[in-house]
């Protein structure tokens, strides 16, 4: 059975931004594997390692950055990668990725046995591909796991998910597509030799014409949803601030809270 | 889009039970259907009576379409998908709401892709612009924007929003009509299946509903420093919530965590320790009464935004503020001459509310 794990590149500004000489550091805005499609590559590599896969293949459209999205995913232990990349993806919004992620799969003409990628993107945080991508495959699907089973003889899945008040066993045949949280596994840190290795395993590159698609039909062109303006976000009055020992601040707080809006 | 009418919601239930996110998007939609003199219908799937239905028409529905089947009861994407996009088909309604739950996050990007229509996620607010189209507003630019979201070329116009994000009505006696939807599925929509359920005890205080939430973020520093706020919550009658960074790093699990893609809480009294104030968690928070921020940085961007800001270290400053709490309770206390209670409910806990829920 092959497995295909979906990667995307997201920039670390959640976790990295830190104190410097306290100021927010932010002038080392690095790009990342999403962190959710990291417990998607790891349970894909622990099916092959476990015998219930041969194959694990890395899938991302994005820049030319999201090679190495895809590279960390091979250090991990995929085995080969596949990117989309073209200008013309631009602007696309989650119809449009998931209509040329299937596509892709299309082109490269795998044969898959599951699909699986993390529940969300820490930049967009839509949530949407992995639905829009079932539903255009027709393939059942199963959202924030944190147990996955595989009998790939008996050609279903049975994976674990939380839900309000407990947790639901849901089983579906393959092929089927799985999405990953925290909780389902613990994702490694890659070797050395494993990272130099991943170097040299293959990344097929597409452009959007290689999958049939003309420029119109993707990016901010073939996108249902369209970014009318930007704003910024309400702004408040900002209110009063203090500084001091932990004692006179912690003293202001309570006069605050008891006196001026007698909230204790 | 003349042929498409009616601000449609999609009504989650679990267990038999309407989730409240399903009401608070019908008085969204009521309130957009009357400013364009248009019908509110509801989507209700489940094991449901005709009576039960009815209960939707009090929160602002006009016409409750209702798909009753005892395999309705659980959620099955296939089966949900395929009714959803049938009646949508049928009556052809200008836009769609779902809630932006784990199940309509599996349900809304199934049904945008089968009626080959644009969705949006996490939406903060919707509204109508001036041509009638439907501006969805969501986050953007990791939170530092605010992006208006259109879907100028196909109906219906999908948005998801979390619980938590409008107002529950409250219910009214209204006229309305209850529709009852033929059923068709086979056991090949019955997917995935749903082999066992396994209830489990909750051990966080909800934050649904808390009148404190007492939410910490990575300047918390450590597991240990947790306590803290733990304790302050149990001092305030509160719920301790967190952001994605203290989730990421463990310190709080994932089901607290408040913002755009986690809990949106609106408590009397917010307290932030250790909280720089990115956007995607400033959305979960902001229609808080009092925003109280307490972080080492003068320039985080959450003293933008709060009403009292503390610039010091939350590790030091919380240990100092409840020290004083303490101290006050106690004093409280030998006045009254009762002896000092182990934990303060606090004016107001969940509890003295009633029903949380």
């Amino acid at each position: 059975m092959k497995v295909v794990v979906f990667c995307k590149s997201v920039p670390d500004t959640e976790t990295r931004v830190r104190l410097k000489d306290n100021r927010l550091d932010k002038s080392e805005i690095k790009y990342i594997l999403n962190p959710y499609d990291e417990y998607a590559v790891e349970e894909a590599v622990r099916m092959k390692e476990g015998g219930k896969a041969e194959e694990v293949i890395a899938i991302s459209m994005g820049p030319e950055r999201a090679k190495e999205a895809l590279r960390s995913a091979l250090a991990i232990g995929a085995d080969r990668g596949i990117l989309i990349k073209d200008d013309a993806l631009d602007g696309s919004d989650t119809y449009v990725t998931a209509k040329v992620l299937v596509k892709a799969l299309e082109k490269d003409g795998l044969e898959y046995g599951m699909l699986l990628f993390g529940q969300q993107a820490i930049d967009g945080d839509t949530w949407h591909v992995p639905g829009q991508v079932a539903e255009m495959l027709g393939l059942p699907q199963t959202g924030s796991i944190i147990k996955l089973e595989v009998d790939p003889d008996g050609g279903k899945a049975v994976a674990n998910r939380m839900v309000e008040g407990g947790e639901e066993v849901h089983e579906m045949a393959l092929p089927c597509v799985v999405t990953c949280r925290k909780g389902l596994n613990e994702p490694r840190y890659p070797s050395l030799p494993n990272i130099m290795k991943a170097k040299k395993k293959p990344i097929q590159e597409y452009s959007v014409s290689d999958l049939g698609f003309s420029a119109e039909d993707v990016g901010k062109a073939g996108a249902l949803t369209e970014v009318l303006s930007y704003a910024l976000p309400p702004q408040k009055e900002a209110g009063k601030k203090v500084e001091g020992e932990p004692e006179e601040v912690a003293q202001a707080l309570l006069q605050y809270l008891k006196e001026e809006i007698k909230v204790i | 889009m003349g042929d498409y009418r009616g601000f449609w919601v999609f009504i989650e239930q679990l267990q038999g039970r309407v989730s409240d996110v399903g009401l608070e998007l019908l008085g969204k939609a009521r309130e957009l259907a009357d400013a364009t003199n248009t019908y509110v219908g509801a989507l209700l799937l489940g094991d449901f009576s005709k009576a039960k239905a009815k209960e939707l028409i009090s929160y602002g529905a006009d016409k409750v379409y209702l798909f009753s089947h005892e395999k309705l009861a659980t959620y099955h994407s296939l089966a949900y998908t395929k009714l959803v996009c049938q009646a949508v088909t049928q009556e052809k309604p200008e836009a769609l709401f779902i809630g932006a739950t784990p199940l309509g996050a599996n349900l809304a990007p199934r049904v945008a892709a089968q009626l080959e229509t644009g969705l949006s996620a996490h939406c903060v607010d919707l509204r109508l612009g001036e041509d009638g189209i439907l501006e969805q507003i969501v986050p953007g630019f990791g939170g530092t924007m605010m992006a208006v979201i259109i879907c100028p070329e196909k109906r219906p116009q999908m948005a998801t929003v979390m619980p938590g994000v409008f107002p529950k009505p409250e219910p009214q006696d209204r006229q309305g009509e209850v529709i009852s939807m033929a059923v068709e599925i086979t056991e090949k929509d019955l997917v995935p299946r749903v082999v066992e359920f396994k209830a489990k005890e909750q051990k966080t205080v909800a934050l649904d509903g808390a009148s404190v939430v007492v939410c910490g973020g990575y300047g918390m520093g450590s597991k240990e420093n947790w306590q803290l706020l733990e304790e302050l919550a149990r001092l305030l009658g509160g719920a301790v919530g967190a952001t994605r960074p203290a989730v990421d790093e463990g310190w709080a699990p994932e089901e607290v965590m408040i913002g755009q893609s986690g809990k949106i809480v609106h408590p009397k009294l917010y307290i932030g320790a250790g909280v720089s104030g990115i956007m995607h968690h400033v959305v979960g928070v902001q229609d808080s009464e009092i925003i109280v921020v307490i972080n080492k940085d003068p320039n985080a961007p959450f003293f933008q935004v709060c009403d009292f800001g503390v610039v010091g270290d939350a590790t030091q400053v919380l240990p100092a503020f409840i020290g004083k709490l303490k101290e006050r309770q106690k004093r409280a206390c030998d006045f009254l001459s009762i002896e000092t209670p182990q934990m303060n409910e606090g004016p107001y806990s969940p509890d003295s509310k009633g029903d949380s829920q």
